[in-house]
């Protein structure tokens, strides 16, 4: 503050000076040109590392594209939509994106009943309020790499869930069974991501106006009742964007099949599309079924964005 | 570390509850007294849940001899050592490790404080052309999965610039975290519009402004970002474990993955090796967390998701 109170007179003069030009330029560029100078760095950022890559993956779906030497002159002709038959013809990549249905559906609900709860129960206590936050966010600022080992110990077929489940324990164990590999993994995500969401609940609860809860009260509305009818519906924004980043982080899931049942398995029973976008683009050096394979994903997530909008998201 | 028993006791503290409750029903603040016991056995069995991993990872990577058992739960002292840290690095150089992650980490951070503040300052203070485009951009690169681009990705990163097996390969995917540029644009919209004026109106260049006025006061959002970015590369496996081969260069999120995944069974006790080396990875994260943790708020994260 106190070095802004000494006035740079050079600064007034060669404004002064720049007067002319200026009505001109400001039309084309606005009031503060400097803004897009201060900006350009990330613009191009986003272009180099997002618009682009984007623009990219759809080409590289319809060419017959594969890895060359640097600098060696390849023909890679266009080739339709042959990847696309290619990938749908592919029963591994539907089970892959079954496999994520059923991670969402378990994922999803849990995520957002969970999180609502424990965001609602540590919006209303007066003790301890640091610890139970502290607490709930260390799985989501740890790596996944650091929980999956701690996941694979305790899932193990001797480990310690097991152990305490005693005769009840699943034969085959939980990731290596498919049935139960890949409600594993959604359960991870769960807890591990759960952080997150209670975040975005903690804010969204304090936008609820006190007023409602009182005008409840008033009208003899008990806690449970208060929380379905003003508490659900104030957050409602809150839940949307739940929902939409909880489907995203699910059509991106990679490390935990890569890692906790050791490449998607058993028998692909947990794999997911990243992670066979990963075997077949990089592995296998066919990054246009890859590609193929991404833009169907996305085109998905799409889809159910906008299904999640029109009937959760809409304002009333 | 009953925790069996924990269930059991909400129950017991629901049905005493609910006792207590039809009792003294002409007494609310009785029945209001239950509920909130009820409320932090809840809230008590969540942190159970979220920390007990945590407690069993350190637990197992001090185990001499795997003990999966719920004995094995509790620390024994005849079975305790350090050997599995021993271990893990004999497989893989953990100081290394946790160089390349630093310096991974490191460069995210330089890139998303130095552009972040630049971009989220000219997308709050100055007007331009193109302005609402930009701030668009920002919103909308925070839902494309970003999986989802690694083929282009690695096409370009690899092969088209050569940087595979390179710090700068690394980063560049993750070089400006967009949102942090929002988290920077919300701090300098929520500040008084009062104060650009006064600057300006001494004279100072924007230039000036920026440094003199605005940096000073944008301390708080830097370091809610310092935490928030720092999660990202620090725990990221997907990119570099794509992008580096050669074992000197990868973080140590890569080179735990690949210890678990080829060679952990080699080892004596592959599960106490893995704890070890989670447990490396995992200290420098929460650490920063529990130093930072009251910048890691929800109202800069509501808002920032919300625009």
């Amino acid at each position: 503050m106190t070095a802004v109170s000494t006035p740079p007179p050079r600064v007034a003069t060669s404004d002064g000076a720049d007067a002319a030009p200026q009505p001109r330029r400001r039309r084309w560029l606005g009031e503060n040109p400097l803004g897009l100078v201060f900006s350009a760095p990330y613009l191009v950022f986003v272009l180099v590392v997002f618009a682009y890559p984007i623009v990219f993956a759809v080409w590289m779906s319809f060419q017959d594209y594969f890895f060359a030497a640097p600098g060696a002159v390849v023909d890679r002709p266009f080739v339709g939509f042959a990847n696309y038959v290619a990938v749908l013809q592919d029963p591994k990549v539907w089970q892959s994106f079954g496999n994520v249905g059923i991670f969402l559906l378990i994922n999803v609900p849990l995520t957002v009943v969970f999180s609502l709860l424990l965001a609602y129960g540590l919006n209303t206590i007066i003790h301890a309020g640091i610890f139970f936050r502290i607490s709930y966010y260390v799985p989501y600022v740890t790596a996944s790499v650091a929980v999956v080992a701690v996941w694979l110990f305790l899932f193990s077929r001797d480990g310690l869930v097991n152990q305490v489940l005693g005769p009840l324990a699943p034969e085959p164990s939980w990731l290596v069974n498919s049935a139960l590999a890949m409600p594993t993994i959604a359960l991870f995500v769960t807890w591990k991501g759960m952080a997150f969401y209670i975040l975005l609940y903690l804010a969204a609860l304090q936008n609820v106006s006190k007023e409602l809860y009182e005008a409840a009260s008033v009208d003899g509305a008990g806690p449970v009742r208060k929380f379905f009818s003003v508490t659900v519906p104030g957050v409602r924004p809150a839940t949307f964007l739940v929902l939409l980043l909880a489907t995203v982080t699910g059509a991106n899931l990679f490390t935990e099949p890569y890692l906790l049942t050791g490449g998607g398995g058993p028998n692909g029973a947990s794999s997911s599309p990243v992670l066979l976008m990963y075997q077949k683009g990089i592995e296998q050096g066919n990054p246009d079924v890859a590609s193929a394979i991404g833009v169907i994903l996305i085109i998905l997530v799409l889809g159910i964005a906008w299904i999640q909008r029109r009937f959760v998201g809409k304002e009333d | 570390m009953s925790h069996p028993d924990l269930p059991v006791n909400t129950d017991t503290v629901a049905m005493v509850t609910e006792r207590r409750r039809s009792r003294r029903s002409h007494n609310p603040n009785e029945a209001g007294r239950g509920r909130k016991v009820l409320l932090y056995v809840v809230l008590a069995l969540g942190a159970f849940a979220f920390l007990f991993p945590f407690y069993y990872m350190v637990i197992g990577s001090l185990q001499t001899k795997v003990d999966p058992s719920v004995a094995g739960a509790f620390p024994d002292p005849a079975n305790i050592s350090g050997d599995n840290y021993v271990a893990i690095n004999e497989r893989i150089n953990l100081v290394q490790g946790l160089v390349n992650s630093g310096i991974f980490t490191g460069g995210v951070l330089i890139g998303t404080i130095v552009f972040g503040v630049l971009a989220g300052y000219a997308l709050a203070i100055l007007h331009w052309r193109g302005r609402g485009v930009v701030f668009a951009l920002a919103l909308l690169v925070q839902v494309v999965p970003f999986q989802l681009l690694m083929i282009p990705l690695y096409v370009m990163i690899a092969r088209d610039f050569g940087l595979a097996d390179s710090y700068g390969g690394m980063i560049l995917p993750f070089f400006i975290n967009s949102t942090a540029v929002i988290i920077f644009r919300q701090y300098f919209v929520q500040l008084p519009k009062e104060l650009w004026e006064a600057a300006r109106i001494d004279g100072a260049g924007e230039l000036r402004v920026l440094w003199s006025v605005a940096l000073p006061l944008v301390r708080p959002a830097v370091l809610t970002t310092i935490i928030l970015t720092f999660i990202g590369p620090w725990n990221e496996f997907l990119w570099p474990f794509l992008i580096t081969k050669e074992a000197a260069l990868q973080p140590l999120a890569v080179s735990l993955a690949n210890f678990i995944s080829t060679v952990a069974a080699s080892t004596a006790n592959p599960f106490g090796a893995m704890m070890a080396g989670a447990v490396v990875l995992s200290i420098p994260a929460i650490v920063l967390f529990l130093v930072f943790q009251r910048y890691f708020v929800s109202t800069d994260l509501g808002s920032s998701v919300k625009g």
